[in-house]
């Protein structure tokens, strides 16, 4: 039993337990930073929040004033983007997963890597082109649709994988009992795939929640309740970067309340997905 | 006795690579035919051949003829839909969907629109349930998650689905691989028991299983068929060496 203490071996019990401390302070680093931003917003947006602020407009400098058109603005052009950028990635997705197996496969999964990886106020610029200039004017249209764009690539992409991770042999029970293969992905694989994919459009869903650049082109702002989509349309984000950038104080302190009301929707959003993806079968 | 499945000259390929070579045989109607031989020799490649499953695989290659009652289903314009469902199957590893005991056994009647209402569909899954002698362990619990059964309870939800579109042959890929002895036994029965209605063959790994359950065997080696004989005679008195040296366990 000499061996068990010989020097080598305290060596690599050593080294076991540096490397252990150095993964778990790593691992503190990060979670320790997600938390420092959200308390330091907690801290500093809270105290003006308040019922006028989720509901009013905005308005002056010293008037007080709100963000219920932002809040309003940003629901209606995520919705947007949700009802059409949803169904065409998780198609998408399908179809890549199920039937991709070739070159015209291979050639759509790297055109949407290399989507995702495009920044996102290069798309606004791209339906700035697309639909504002045709258009005549900045509209939640516009901006909804350039929130689709970059929707669609990230919803494909996760649903693909999700889907890979349903095992074949769910696959070939169903075709064993005579169902054709469109019947296989729709009842089979897309139920097994369900609470990862629709975990993955939260997440995506939240993602563009949080994106400015592509709305700044598109959306514009607006300092009115709009409830329409070919006018121009206020978001959550777009009102943090314009208060966030103004000179005085009582801005800034809307932009940190707008900002908690932002972050806290993601996480609002987020606990749903975990809620609703609880496992059934 | 008339012969169900009739197999002429069947080769087949995973690219270039030869997996069957020339196989011919006759499956007879409401009997048991086990598949038994070392590991790789074809015999579930060959038993996928049955119910076209390996046209899932795009680099796969068949030529030669399988008839089922005198139809070749590898004709072209033929409709593998249909195939399957006349052919059902029972994997290795069982597969319940993910969905209820109830609905797991629905789904095959539902896509195949067999049921004329809810109280026949509820019929259906019923009988196909007794008939896999699952019904007296699950009938208090039709609407749970089929994941909550035991692995040998699944293995018969697998088999009541397939029973449940009414098929006229079923394949077995090592249905009882992966189960304890009291599983396999009530598998094995189960088998004997249907061969009154259905046209069965299996694949085995276990000699004493082909032995039990089946009336006649076929030996495949190296995608080859070595020997196919009466089970009977292929375990006291076989005809080809290398077949009696595999049963006896002096290789493989």
């Amino acid at each position: 039993m000499e061996a068990v203490n010989s020097s080598i071996h305290t060596k690599r019990r050593m080294i076991n337990a540096v490397m252990t401390s150095l993964t778990a302070v790593c691992a503190v680093a990060v979670t320790g930073v997600l938390f420092i931003i959200l308390g330091y917003i907690a801290i500093r947006g809270f105290s003006s929040i308040s019922l006028e602020f989720l509901t009013d407009t905005p308005k002056p400098v010293g008037e007080g004033g709100g963000i219920g058109n932002a809040i309003v603005g940003s629901a209606m052009m995520t919705l947007l983007a949700a009802l059409i950028g949803l169904p065409v990635g998780i198609a998408a997705g399908v179809y890549l997963a199920e039937f991709g197996k070739h070159w015209y496969g291979n050639t759509i999964r790297f055109i949407a890597d290399t989507l995702i990886g495009v920044p996102s106020i290069i798309i606004g610029i791209f339906i700035y082109t697309l639909v504002v200039l045709p258009m005549g004017r900045q509209s939640g249209l516009a901006g909804g649709l350039a929130l689709a764009v970059i929707m669609i690539p990230i919803v494909a992409r996760t649903t693909e994988e999700m889907i890979k991770l349903v095992p074949n042999s769910m696959r070939e029970g169903a075709l064993a009992l005579g169902a054709p293969q469109w019947r296989v992905s729709w009842d089979i694989v897309l139920p097994a795939a369900a609470s990862g994919i629709a975990t993955g459009a939260m997440l995506a869903i939240a993602r563009i929640t949080g994106e400015t650049a592509p709305l700044l082109f598109t959306a514009l702002n607006s300092r009115f309740y709009n409830f329409f989509y070919d006018q121009p349309m206020s978001s959550l984000t777009v009102q943090i970067y314009n208060y966030a950038t103004g000179p005085f104080e009582a801005e800034h302190s809307m932009a940190w309340a707008s900002t908690l009301l932002l972050v806290g929707l993601i996480l609002v959003i987020n606990i749903i997905v975990r809620f609703l993806t609880r496992k059934k079968y | 006795m008339t012969s169900k499945i009739t197999i002429s000259n069947l080769d087949f390929f995973y690219g270039k690579e030869q997996a069957l070579y020339n196989i011919s045989l006759e499956i007879p109607e409401r009997q048991v035919v086990a598949f038994i031989g070392p590991s790789g020799c074809g015999k579930s490649t060959f038993l996928r051949t049955l119910n076209r499953m390996n046209d899932t695989i795009p680099i796969a290659k068949v030529s030669g003829t399988v008839k089922i009652d005198d139809k070749d289903i590898y004709a072209p314009g033929t409709d593998v839909v249909a195939l399957r469902r006349m052919v059902g199957m029972v994997f290795q590893k069982s597969n319940p969907f993910p969905k209820s005991i109830y609905e797991n056994v629905a789904y095959g009647i539902r896509i195949n629109g067999i049921h004329s209402s809810k109280a026949d569909l509820t019929d259906r899954v019923e009988k196909a349930l007794q008939d896999s002698a699952l019904w007296d362990e699950v009938k208090d619990r039709l609407n749970t998650s089929a994941f909550g059964l035991s692995g040998g309870q699944q293995q018969r939800l697998c088999i009541a689905r397939a029973l449940a579109v009414q098929p006229e042959v079923i394949l077995m890929d090592e249905p009882a691989s992966a189960l304890d002895p009291i599983a396999t036994q009530k598998i094995e029965e189960l088998v004997v028991e249907l061969k009154k209605q259905y046209t069965i063959v299996i694949v085995t790994h276990n000699m004493q299983q082909a032995a039990r359950v089946s009336d006649s065997t076929a030996f495949f080696m190296l995608g080859k068929l070595v020997e196919y004989n009466r089970t009977q005679k292929m375990f006291t008195n076989p005809e080809e060496r290398l077949t009696e040296d595999y049963i006896t366990g002096r290789f493989g």
